[in-house]
């Protein structure tokens, strides 16, 4: 068991030091699962984040959207319960249990009344080892399904995001739409989402994360509860797959007034030694707020957009560096433009200190208004074991943060900033945008 | 599932959730002597604070002609003012490891931000600045109403939803200002300037027309001082008087709308109801809409989804909403999203024979009972998220209500019966104060036509 206080006094000298206390329990169960914990009775609820690593990833050549349809399908119907019985079941106990499935992950995500919590332990146990996967519930939820994928065609967003990873990925997972083609969805069986089911939701791939009113022994024993009888592996995760993009333009004619461009190319991985100078030089370029350059020149500046942003996508088998933009038809080209001209500018001088010192003050400072409530501080558990942190991370975290120099940065900007492989997929009527390299 | 085609029914706020004697011991509320009302939400948790400055303000108080005026002066409040460079309030956030943003209604302008607890006085220092300090030149504006089309552009011109949702509201209300969008008419946005800006700031913006929310690990007396200090000096506006907006004609005769565009993938058909509104110490009414929406719409259990999903499967997704939290009137909803190779007129037949079989055979008791469990349940779950909290307190204090009447809330909702449920259905269900439309592509029946087949080869 690890113990740690989280400080908050890194703002300036003269003001009284605000302090959160974050004890972080890790948790063995008696059945062998690790989970973090931090424990706060002060209202009577826990909350509950489980991980399992793979996710759609993990869906097999022929089958995609196997493991997105398996995920919608494990609150529709589980052991003797039918889908309206289930959902019964949840409204009596006023619980709140939703999965969902990322490029890299199936998540849980619960929320137990202290009052009631074992009948509710026993809901999500049910979902997650025994679902029942009913045929009519496989048909309804495909319909559903199916909606989302013919919408998706037309949302010039949706569009901009997919031509991109089908250019960078390919034929590995990541080049595809998570959901899949309505081809694909339309032909998976039953026994592709048991197959879904086995190969992705296993013990061996699962990471937990618990902040509200339970003890650690409780919590070890809820995880045995809900764990304890799945498979205990599943699928091999897939490769590693590198990032290779030329510099230009990708237009997709859609006609819709406003054009939508994601622009990107390689990145770093999380655990990369210059992964926090690269996240600090992020902060400066393209994160959140009005300050970043981008926000400052595309928006303040010159009114080319309502938000332009840049962020660092570490995904667990490829790391892209990426943004996105959107202006009206005749004003995207110089959205483009202004971009690229800005990744060139830090690529080749870095940034200010004066940049670097506000970017500092600002993580550092809102690192710690994180940790604001059960449901976020059992996600950002999970998130730092799913990015094989340590406890401490929490009070290392700002010290990391303090220790990026202004070289760090202009040296990381240099090698990670790329303005010859940086790819602009444009999805609208651009005018005076035409695909083509190293525009 | 599907949270996309839950984007179709959603209204500017999700249902409002009840909340318990407990968090009503974590609140204060206090009024300034220049008329500033504050309200206090005590989390010490964290040591974080939420500081919000919500103005009786917003698109349904603008002047005909000038619409998108209000959100346009959200934008520019964070230009110049007489004490501060434009962009130095985002700036003096971040740089104190804050975010900060604000947004527009029909009924209000809100301010926030999020920081350290430590912080609040800054923000309240800055935030007081900009009340009565706007300091904004014609460059400023020109740019930023570039911005503010370019948002509408993205919210509203990419999105045939949108543009659907704003040619419904328009229908709906003939007279009443809820039927401009609150982004504003692109052809009016276009023309909006200084002096528009100006006016508005000058007739609306002051301490007697501003509600105070702060939440988070403060003390009230500490924030009592501190607003006393900052807000508590600004002279009140005498001008300000009550919020008179004009009163819709009686609606004699139902409205019927077909939108047809190239980017509609998955047609649907929506219909809106005129309906009351919570009021001061009268939410009855609103309560029992609230609980019909739930009955109707809201899970897999409801009456809509059983029906329409389960039943006949001639829905991919039916569901019903209605928000009471408005000035004036508002609207229930409800929405059907047809199965391939269902025609339009028969989505919207099964919607109304769903409707009629509810009316004939009444709430669910069981179903009942498990909506108001999940309701109490609420009160403990909404503890975990002050955000959320202080964000219902400022949008019922700027659209109508009281302290009082936020509290009231969940006993008021705990004790509609199943005959006030059904009193409401028959009281909304009035065609002739209905507005029904179909969201579709240029080739929608065809299309359906080809989608049967399709469906039938492949399985």
């Amino acid at each position: 068991m690890t113990r740690l206080i989280l400080a908050l006094g890194l703002f300036l000298a003269a003001t009284v030091t605000a302090r959160a206390e974050i004890d972080i329990d890790v948790v063995e169960s008696p059945g062998g699962t690790t989970a973090w914990l931090v424990q706060d009775d002060s209202i009577p609820f826990v909350a509950l984040e489980l991980r399992f690593k793979g996710g759609a990833s993990l869906d097999l050549p022929a089958k995609r959207g196997a493991t997105n349809l398996m995920v919608a399908l494990l609150e529709e119907g589980s052991g003797d319960m039918d889908a309206r019985a289930f959902a019964a079941a949840t409204e009596e106990l006023a619980t709140y249990i939703s999965f969902d499935v990322s490029d890299d992950a199936v998540s849980v995500s619960a929320r137990f009344l202290t009052e009631n919590r074992d009948a509710a332990v026993a809901l999500l146990r049910e979902a997650l080892v025994n679902p029942r996967f009913d045929q009519d519930a496989i048909d309804r939820v495909r319909a559903q399904v199916l909606s989302g994928i013919r919408s998706d065609l037309l949302d010039p967003d949706t569009i901009a995001s997919e031509a991109f990873n089908a250019m960078v990925f390919g034929d590995h997972p990541y080049g595809t739409g998570l959901e899949g083609t309505e081809a694909s969805v339309s032909a998976l069986s039953r026994d592709d989402l048991v197959a879904a089911h086995q190969g992705t939701i296993a013990r061996d791939r699962v990471y937990a994360g618990a902040a509200g009113d339970i003890t650690p022994a409780e919590l070890g024993a809820l995880l045995d509860t809900v764990l304890g009888d799945l498979p205990e592996t599943g699928l091999p995760q897939v490769a590693d797959i590198a990032v290779d993009t030329s510099g230009g333009v990708t237009v997709v004619p859609f006609d819709t007034p406003q054009s939508v461009a994601v622009f990107g190319h390689a990145g770093l991985p999380r655990d990369h030694p210059d992964f926090f100078a690269a996240f600090v030089m992020n902060q400066i370029l393209g994160a959140g707020g009005f300050e970043a350059r981008l926000m400052t020149e595309v928006r303040e500046k010159r009114g080319l957009t309502y938000g332009v942003y840049s962020y660092l996508v570490p995904k667990d088998h490829a790391a892209l560096y990426m943004g996105r933009v959107a202006s009206a038809n005749d004003r995207i080209a110089e959205a483009v433009a202004v971009i690229s001209e800005e990744w060139a500018k830090m690529a080749e001088n870095g940034v200010t200190e004066e940049e670097l010192s506000a970017a500092k003050t600002y993580l550092t400072g809102a690192y710690p208004l994180r940790f604001d409530g059960n449901r976020p501080i059992a996600q950002i558990l999970v998130g730092m074991q799913m990015d094989d942190l340590s406890p401490d991370y929490v009070v290392t975290r700002n010290d990391r943060i303090e220790a990026v120099t202004l070289d760090d940065v202009a040296r990381v900007a240099s090698e990670v900033l790329q303005p010859d492989a940086l790819h602009f997929v444009v999805v609208g009527q651009p005018e005076g945008l035409d695909s083509g390299i190293g525009q | 599932m599907l949270k996309r085609l839950a984007c179709i029914a959603a209204t500017c706020c999700a249902t409002t959730l009840a909340h318990a004697q407990d968090i009503e011991d974590d609140v204060t509320s206090f009024t300034l002597d220049n008329g500033m009302d504050v309200v206090v939400i005590e989390d010490h948790r964290a040591p974080a604070v939420v500081h919000m400055v919500w103005y009786r303000a917003g698109s349904a108080d603008e002047p005909r002609g000038a619409s998108g005026i209000a959100h346009y002066l959200e934008h520019l409040l964070f230009k110049e003012t007489d004490n501060m460079e434009a962009g130095e309030f985002s700036r003096v956030v971040a740089e104190n490891g804050g975010r900060d943003n604000a947004f527009t209604s029909y009924d209000y302008t809100a301010y926030f931000q999020r920081v350290a607890a430590d912080r609040l006085e800054l923000m309240m220092r800055m935030e007081s600045d900009r009340m009565v300090n706007l300091n904004i030149t014609q460059e400023d504006i020109l740019t930023e109403r570039e911005v503010v089309i370019e948002e509408r552009n993205q919210r509203v011109e990419n999105d045939p939803g949108s543009l659907f949702r704003e040619q419904r509201r328009a229908a709906q209300f003939l007279n009443h200002p809820y039927g401009t969008p609150i982004i504003g008419w692109r052809h009016e946005m276009e023309t909006l300037t200084l002096e528009d800006a100006l006016a508005f700031y000058e007739r609306h913006y002051a301490p007697n027309n501003a509600v105070l929310v702060v939440a988070g690990d403060v003390e009230p007396d500490a924030v009592r001082a501190l607003a006393e200090q900052y807000y508590g000096v600004i002279p009140a506006n005498p001008a300000i008087g009550p919020r008179d907006r004009v009163d819709e004609p009686r609606q004699l005769a139902e409205r019927r709308l077909q939108m047809r565009d190239p980017r509609v993938a998955q047609p649907y058909v929506i219909r809106t109801y005129l309906a009351p509104e919570r009021d001061p110490g009268d939410q009855e009414t609103a309560a029992a809409l609230t609980l019909l929406a739930d009955v109707l719409g809201s899970g897999q259990t409801s009456v809509l989804v059983r029906k329409l999903q389960f039943d006949t499967q001639d829905s991919v997704y039916a569901s019903a909403f209605y928000s009471g939290l408005s000035l004036d009137d508002t609207t229930f909803g409800i929405v059907t999203v047809p199965a391939p190779g269902v025609p339009m007129q028969e989505a919207e037949d099964a919607l109304d024979q769903a409707i009629a079989e509810f009316l004939e055979e009444g709430v669910d008791p069981d179903q009942l009972a498990r909506i108001k469990f999940q309701r109490r349940a609420q009160l403990i779950y909404a503890r975990d998220d002050v955000n959320t909290l202080a964000r219902r307190y400022g949008a019922a204090l700027t659209s109508g209500l009281t302290v009082a009447d936020v509290q009231d809330w969940p006993d008021v909702l705990d004790a509609v019966t199943e005959e006030d449920i059904m009193a409401a259905a028959r009281m909304i269900f009035d065609r002739n104060k209905s507005v029904t439309g179909w969201l579709m592509a240029p080739d929608t029946d065809l299309a359906q036509a080809e989608m049967t087949t399709e469906t039938e080869v492949t399985q």
